[in-house]
């Protein structure tokens, strides 16, 4: 049977507040165990919570952005179960009426692909604290420094019909937290977390089948194992016959498997209600149009400025704008070498082939590459200005790339410079000739592919530096002569 | 609404509270007649009433986004029944062990 | 001297007549004294309050002093104060020592109160006999035989043995004005949100206020002036400005309406607390008032709809208790789970089981809209009745409880019964609304409150009423023998 599948992601984003959504405890990453657990954070009697006016703005920010309703109207409510990571035994969440409902996201699947991706809703909460596992006398440690910091769960529809969708809309969505800077996207740090909700039904059914929750998937190429696992699993489970439970998994990257949560709670009773320490949130339409004037550039509208501006096409523009930083990176370099559109394409071209290459290879992130802009536009002009070839600059790139440095003293240093004097290649290519004498009689007798052997004999002797198009130029009269 | 002892220990669970077995009846008893009080509250009509959470009009206020808690590590691991290095202690999960 | 008024003492204080230290021992004598009998007091904080009040005396000297610096008074024990054990009458808070002290408790000490020691109540403010305590029942300096009332019944033994000329105390349901009718006492639950609920140990969030109780309306005005006010780590405290309360008492009741609830004097009332309600109609008549008769038609709903509201409120509120991060832990936990159920079962008193387990039925899946929803609803319903009344009157007249203080250990198999006797208290609540309990009367002996309801904010003229009802009657003066 023919298998679709069917996906959904929970987003958990931090938001990069200074302090937590209902205390003036300090959110920063990494902190010694405890310390910035406050009395509000940790439970205690008779403390009481007060919401950060900065995550209103940015849950505001984020509705604006993906084009949902911002609720005037929105209300905290408990969730209860107990836990020890959750000192209160309650989480602070919002249940019937989220500060954003609606929206959407285009995701660009290939060269010629976009999809839109409906987002049902995203509310405000708070995180829970963490329970370290390794053995204090049999006891397990509790940190509750994360506690009570605020997050925004972003909830998408189930739109997705593949990993590969799943990972697109996943960094698209990445992408857009950053632009606002409403959240650092740090998924090493936990700072963008994804829950999946994976399904499948036959191909054709408008029933969805039922879904299993897959915890835990914190990097992008985990979400498409993950899913990969879960579907495999799924279908695996169908074909012979058993049925899919509907459950909580967690994803094990190790093993790249998914397992069964052992339920927190035979059935979880939540017993959601209005917070009664909090009053309900109300936003003006004024304020909501103030935030809207200060929503940045965000990736479509920079994707369609690339696309008029360096005369782009779509994808490219659409590769650079995926990432913040790699926009930035891209502008920074073309600023830099001059802004002519044959540059703006070769400086495309490095920035999405050899630079992004080199940083998946070392994985690195675009704002950790030890190529900086300054240094790749100062390649890319030599290369403009006929100083060296393609060839050579990948060459000096890599010098770049493991040394550091600029490329006018490699290009100095190596003696890098490109051969350019008609002069000095042309005796070459009269050496090249002379030392292959069957060559070259067999060229003249109609073997047309020689002319490729004599290029390289050529490059080989200038160690590539000559001007490939002289090269070209002058070898032909030279053979044809 | 009656109560019966395995409801008693079903809400007992969810709420996280150990009961003796012989004061179960009692509890049984006790909440049966209290949800026999609450159910009186059936015979007020209440069609297109909005439900009210707090008695004022009032609306959330919210405070600047600003660190004003120092660390009080100390202060609170001074009242906790057990804490090692800068950590509270709980006796460990046991369904996690098998997972 | 524990039986001069509060306005006496701070112009003793003034006149350098006696010290903050003299009076501060007076009464710390008076709780060694009286106290193992009455056991008003979970803590008494000796050092405490003499340090408090040899600050105080040395704020005078600086010609710092406000009106109730160097006056002596007592928190109940729902105030977490710095340093000083917080129990909430708990045995899951009996090792509890907060390091933060509540507004309430700040405010107090700014003025310059002195803090002799914290009240016992019933446990998490959960009853209305105090006799829900870990540390003990509380007896009614009336007849030690009864019950003070509850939940506030430390404080309202302690006032009423002159023990402390002042205390605090919280209203979640009537737990100030219940034990003020019972023990001849002053109690005002101001409007929702006028008085900080930070620091103080929630029970139902949305229902709980704190309040002063004292011997008289112009005490309590005093203490409520220090008490009321904005703070900003109260998320449902009103930005509102604090009239000065002890200015306008003076003013006289001419043209005053007072409605009276026809359900307040139904069946359940107790006839002879109905006759001195009615005798305290008549005499704020005869000061000017005008009576009128008005209707509560949602009154039968009150009780039902409180004991849905509060225990769901509270089954969350009290999830925190969870041996985890402070309080009792149960001995040697087996697991996780063991030690929340253990910590939890041993940890608290039958009541406030009683009360988790009915809000956490009223809160779980299936049952949420049939309960939980459909109180919030009639709570809707409740504040129409109060405000069609304020259109008709200025305040509303009724008694406090419907009868006296009754035996210690009556009612305790029966705690319907005793919901039952909220009925006058607990809409006030549910409504936000201020309201105060005042002497009105005696039967046999033991002390009868009459209630006076407000529309919100008007505990300035609350206080006015009773303070006029003060100045013709006496019954606010009379102290139990012996003390």
């Amino acid at each position: 049977m023919e298998w679709e599948v069917v996906i959904g992601l929970e987003v958990h984003a931090q938001l990069a507040t200074q302090s937590k959504i209902f205390s003036g405890a300090a959110t920063a990453y990494g902190a010694e165990p405890n310390t910035q657990a406050c009395m509000i954070d940790l439970g205690l009697p008779g403390v009481l919570p007060v919401l950060n006016k900065d995550v209103v703005r940015m849950a505001t920010k984020f509705g604006l952005s993906v084009g949902a309703k911002v609720s005037q109207r929105s209300v905290f409510a408990r969730k209860n179960y107990f836990y020890p990571d959750l000192p209160k035994g309650y989480q602070i969440s919002q249940y019937e009426l989220p500060i954003v409902e609606g929206g959407q996201l285009e995701i660009q699947l290939d060269e010629n692909t976009s999809k839109v991706i409906g987002i049902t809703r995203a509310h405000l909460e708070e995180d829970a604290g963490k329970s370290l596992h390794e053995d204090f006398h049999g006891m397990t440690g509790i940190d509750l420094n994360r506690a009570g910091t605020p997050l925004l769960e972003i909830v998408s529809e189930p739109d997705m019909r593949s990993a590969k969708e799943a990972v697109a809309y996943l960094k698209a969505l990445h992408s857009l937290v950053r632009y606002l800077g409403i959240c650092d996207g740090n998924m090493q740090e936990g700072s963008f977390r994804c829950d999946a909700n994976v399904s499948i039904r036959p191909k054709g059914q408008k029933e969805f089948g039922t879904r299993t929750e897959t915890k835990n998937v914190n990097s992008f190429r985990f979400v498409e194992r993950a899913i990969n696992y879960e579907v495999d699993r799924q279908i695996d489970l169908l074909e012979s016959g058993g049925k899919v439970m509907q459950e909580t998994r967690l994803y094990d990257a190790n093993k790249n498997q998914t397992r069964t949560m052992r339920s927190k709670e035979e059935a979880n009773d939540y017993r959601y209600f209005p917070d009664p320490d909090l009053l309900p949130l109300e936003i003006s339409s004024e304020y909501i149009e103030e935030v809207r004037k200060e929503l940045p550039e965000l990736p479509h509208e920079k994707r369609q400025r690339f696309q008029q501006q360096y005369a782009l096409n779509a994808y490219d523009a659409s590769v650079l704008v995926s990432s913040l930083d790699m926009a930035d990176y891209f502008e920074a370099v073309v600023n830099t070498v001059g802004s002519g559109n044959k540059a703006a394409k070769l400086v495309a071209n490095w920035v999405m082939g050899d630079l992004s290459a080199a940083l998946n290879k070392d994985l690195l992130d675009i704002s950790e590459s030890p190529v900086k802009a300054s240094q790749l536009a100062g390649l890319i002009k030599r290369i403009v200005d006929n100083t060296i070839s393609g060839k050579i600059a990948k060459i000096i790139f890599e010098t770049l790339w493991q040394e550091g440095g600029d490329t006018d003293s490699i290009i100095e240093k190596q003696g890098l410079k490109q051969i350019t004097d008609t002069g000095a290649i042309e005796k070459i290519i009269d050496e090249v000739i002379a030392s292959n004498p069957q060559q070259l009689e067999q060229y003249r007798s109609g073997k047309d592919k020689l002319f490729g052997f004599f290029v390289g004999q050529t490059m080989q002797a200038t160690k590539g530096k000559a001007n490939p198009q002289q090269v070209n130029e002058l070898l032909k009269k030279k053979l044809d002569g | 609404m009656s109560i019966s002892e395995s409801d008693v220990l079903n809400i007992a669970h969810l709420a996280r509270l150990e009961i003796e077995t012989t004061d179960i009846p009692k509890y049984a008893q006790d909440l049966s007649s209290i949800l026999e009080l609450v159910e009186q509250m059936q015979t007020q009509n209440t069609d297109q009433i909005v439900p009210m959470a707090h008695p004022l009009n009032a609306t959330q206020r919210l405070r600047e986004d600003n660190v004003t808690e120092p660390n009080q590590r100390d202060l609170a691991m001074a009242i906790a029944p057990a804490a090692e290095a800068g950590l509270y202690l709980v006796p460990k999960v046991i369904e996690e062990q098998d997972a | 001297m524990h039986t001069k008024s509060v306005a006496e003492l701070a112009t003793d204080l003034g006149s350098k007549k006696i010290s903050s230290v003299e009076l501060t021992q007076h009464f710390l004598k008076r709780i060694q004294q009286h106290d193992n009998d009455l056991n008003s007091f979970i803590t008494v904080c000796e050092e405490r309050a003499l340090a408090d009040a040899k600050a105080a005396d040395e704020m005078r000297q600086q010609g710092k002093a406000g009106p109730l610096t160097g006056i002596p008074m007592a928190q109940k024990d729902i105030f977490c104060t710095k340093g000083i054990k917080t129990t909430c009458a708990s045995k899951i808070l009996s090792n509890f020592v907060a390091p933060y002290d509540a507004t309430v408790v700040e405010r107090c000490q700014q003025a310059g109160l002195v803090m002799l020691g914290k009240t016992n109540m019933d446990e998490f403010a959960m009853g209305s006999t105090n006799e829900n305590s870990y540390y003990g029942a509380v007896k009614n300096p009336w007849d030690q035989t009864c019950v003070t009332g509850g939940s506030s019944g430390g404080s309202a033994a302690a006032v009423a043995a002159g023990l402390t000329p002042l205390a605090t105390g919280t209203d979640t349901g009537g737990s100030i004005r219940q034990p003020s009718a019972l023990c001849n006492l002053t109690g005002i639950k101001p409007t929702y949100g006028r008085v900080s609920r930070y620091g103080m140990i929630a029970y139902a969030s949305s229902l709980d206020q704190g309040g002063p109780m004292g011997r008289s309306a112009h005490d309590i005005a005093l203490l409520l002036q220090t008490m009321a006010g904005f703070d900003p780590k109260d998320s449902t405290s009103i930005e509102r400005e604090v009239p000065d309360y002890p200015a306008t008492l003076e003013a006289k009741l001419d043209g005053l309406r007072i409605g009276l609830p026809k359900e307040y004097f139904a069946t359940g009332l107790d006839a002879n607390v109905a006759n001195v309600i009615d005798q305290c109609a008549k005499n704020l008549e005869k000061l000017g008032a005008k009576l009128l008769e008005i209707a509560l038609p949602t009154t039968a709903s009150h009780v039902p709809t409180y004991y849905v509201i509060a225990p769901a409120e509270a089954s969350s509120n009290l999830s925190r208790y969870d041996g985890a991060r402070y309080g009792m832990r149960c001995e040697d936990p087996k697991n996780l789970e063991d030690m929340y159920k253990r910590s939890r079962g041993e940890g608290f008193g039958a009541e406030v089981k009683r009360r988790i387990m009915v809000g956490t039925y009223a809160l779980s899946a299936g049952y949420y809209d049939a309960y939980y929803l459909k109180a919030q609803k009639i709570r809707r319903l409740i504040c129409d009745d109060f405000n069609n009344a304020f259109k008709e009157v200025d305040v509303i007249l009724g008694p406090t409880y419907p009868t006296t203080a009754f035996k210690i250990g009556e009612k305790l198999q029966d705690p319907v019964s005793l919901y039952l006797a909220d009925i006058y208290t607990i809409a006030v609540n549910l409504a936000g609304l201020p309201a105060l309990s005042m002497p009105a009367g005696f039967n046999k002996g033991l002390p009868i409150g009459a209630q006076l309801i407000g529309n919100y904010f008007t505990e300035a003229q609350l206080l006015n009423v009773a303070h006029q009802y003060q100045q013709a009657t006496d019954w606010h003066h009379k102290l139990a023998e012996g003390y």
